[in-house]
């Protein structure tokens, strides 16, 4: 069996996920983040994007929204502002929040909205990779 | 005496009442459930963030704006009052709190309202407001405790605030909630034990400068959350004295009723036997 460490998600509306995992690799700041059993101590600032979650040799796709992930002693946490677990997210919804955030970046504003949009977009896109992947 | 008529008309309407009453009583004891549900999910991602905070801290000398306490001068509270009455005390006694805490501050006050109550209360006063916010509804989610630290760290960046303080009532159970305070900003930075020796990626300045407004948010968030859970046990509890109050209510009037019914019927007796002796 292959060694494993423990990985907790959480996000302010609630634990969204406990267990033992193989490999994550997550959106950090600066690209993607790959983390294995006994890695040494670190805390990074995690992006908007999609983390995958490799337990008992599947892989689980979890859309996360910005956040940090702090390792220590054989186990990770991650501190996401949302966290979606591939199966309960709303593709429907995620892809209107898409088509929303894109008009709203055509019809060009005030800077903040932009911003706004943006991040909206990139959360809707994390979602949908998040969910459609899993097919 | 009133009629019997009176009466029992009273007796109707305080029954219907009581009807509301229960009912009330019964949403907020399922409201409350989910409230504290809330809290306590909210609970694990606010106790890491302040661990994360605090190995942050013994990472070095890391500086941010929100850290850096200024001579104060403009003081910002942040009342969390409810959007809906008929919950006892709730709103009155963070009030109070509030008022006496305004007029104990030497400082410039200024006012930034979550919920309806305490913005109804204090727009009559003299208090300037600097932000409101109201209709959170039942169930308020982490976005908008967000626009509210948004708010809060900017008003706190532009000078128009030294300190922040958050004034909200601290759930203890379904029958005590306790007004309470707490600062808010500047971000006291917590005592870090000596221990591991971390990688930071990017640098702990980068990391501190996105995790001090995520604290902010989650204080406030969880302000709001103990907000909620306090109206809801303060409304039950209220409803239930109000239902018992009522039961009382009409026991009396029953009673009273019964005595007039009584009292007619005796009065209408004695005359029968009034007249009947008349005609012997």
């Amino acid at each position: 069996m292959a060694s494993t460490f423990t990985l907790n998600v959480v996000s302010p509306e609630g634990n969204v996920l406990k267990e033992d995992v193989e490999f994550i690799v997550l959106p950090g700041g600066a690209g993607e983040l790959g983390i294995l059993p006994n890695h040494a101590p670190l805390i990074a600032g995690l992006d908007v994007g999609v983390a995958r979650i490799t337990s008992n040799g599947t892989v689980k796709r979890v859309a996360v929204a910005g956040g940090f992930v702090e390792v220590a002693d054989n186990s990770a946490t991650i501190l996401a502002d949302t966290a979606e677990l591939s199966e309960t997210i709303d593709l429907q919804r995620a892809i209107a929040a898409k088509e929303r955030a894109t008009k709203r970046l055509s019809s060009q504003t005030s800077e903040i909205d932009v911003k706004r949009a943006e991040y909206a977009l990139r959360k809707a896109l994390a979602r949908i990779s998040a969910s459609e992947n899993k097919k | 005496m009133a009629g019997v008529r009176d009466i029992r008309r009273r007796i109707r309407s305080v029954r219907n009442m009581q009807q509301i009453t229960k009912a009330m009583k019964m949403v907020s004891a399922a409201k409350l459930r989910k409230a504290q549900q809330k809290l306590i999910a909210a609970r694990p991602y606010a106790n890491q963030l302040q661990g994360v905070l605090e190995r942050l801290s013994q990472a070095g000398d890391t500086v941010h704006p929100l850290l850096v306490k200024r001579p104060v001068q403009k003081v910002v509270y942040v009342l969390i009052t409810s959007d809906r009455g008929l919950c006892g005390g709730y709103n009155a006694n963070l009030i109070r709190k509030t008022t006496g805490l305004i007029a104990e501050t030497p400082q410039e006050v200024k006012l930034v309202t979550v919920g309806r109550k305490g913005r109804d209360f204090f727009r009559r006063g003299k208090i300037e407001f600097l932000a409101e916010f109201v209709a959170l509804g039942d169930d308020p989610s982490f976005n908008q405790a967000k626009e509210v630290a948004k708010e809060v760290i900017r008003l706190y960046e532009q000078g128009e605030a030294d300190e922040v303080y958050l004034l909200y009532t601290e759930f203890v159970s379904a029958i005590t909630q306790r007004p309470s305070q707490v600062k808010l900003l500047p971000i006291e930075k917590p005592e870090g034990k000596h221990g591991k020796q971390y990688i930071f990626e990017p640098s702990p300045d980068e990391i501190l400068a996105s995790l001090l407004p995520k604290y902010v948010e989650t204080q406030i968030f969880r302000s709001i959350l103990e907000g909620k859970a306090s109206e809801q046990g303060a409304r039950m509890t209220a409803m239930s004295s109000a239902t018992d109050n009522a039961t009382d209510m009409i026991d009396r009037l029953s009673l009273a009723m019964n005595r007039a019914r009584q009292a007619a019927i005796t009065k209408e007796i004695s005359e029968i036997v009034g007249g009947a002796a008349a005609l012997e």
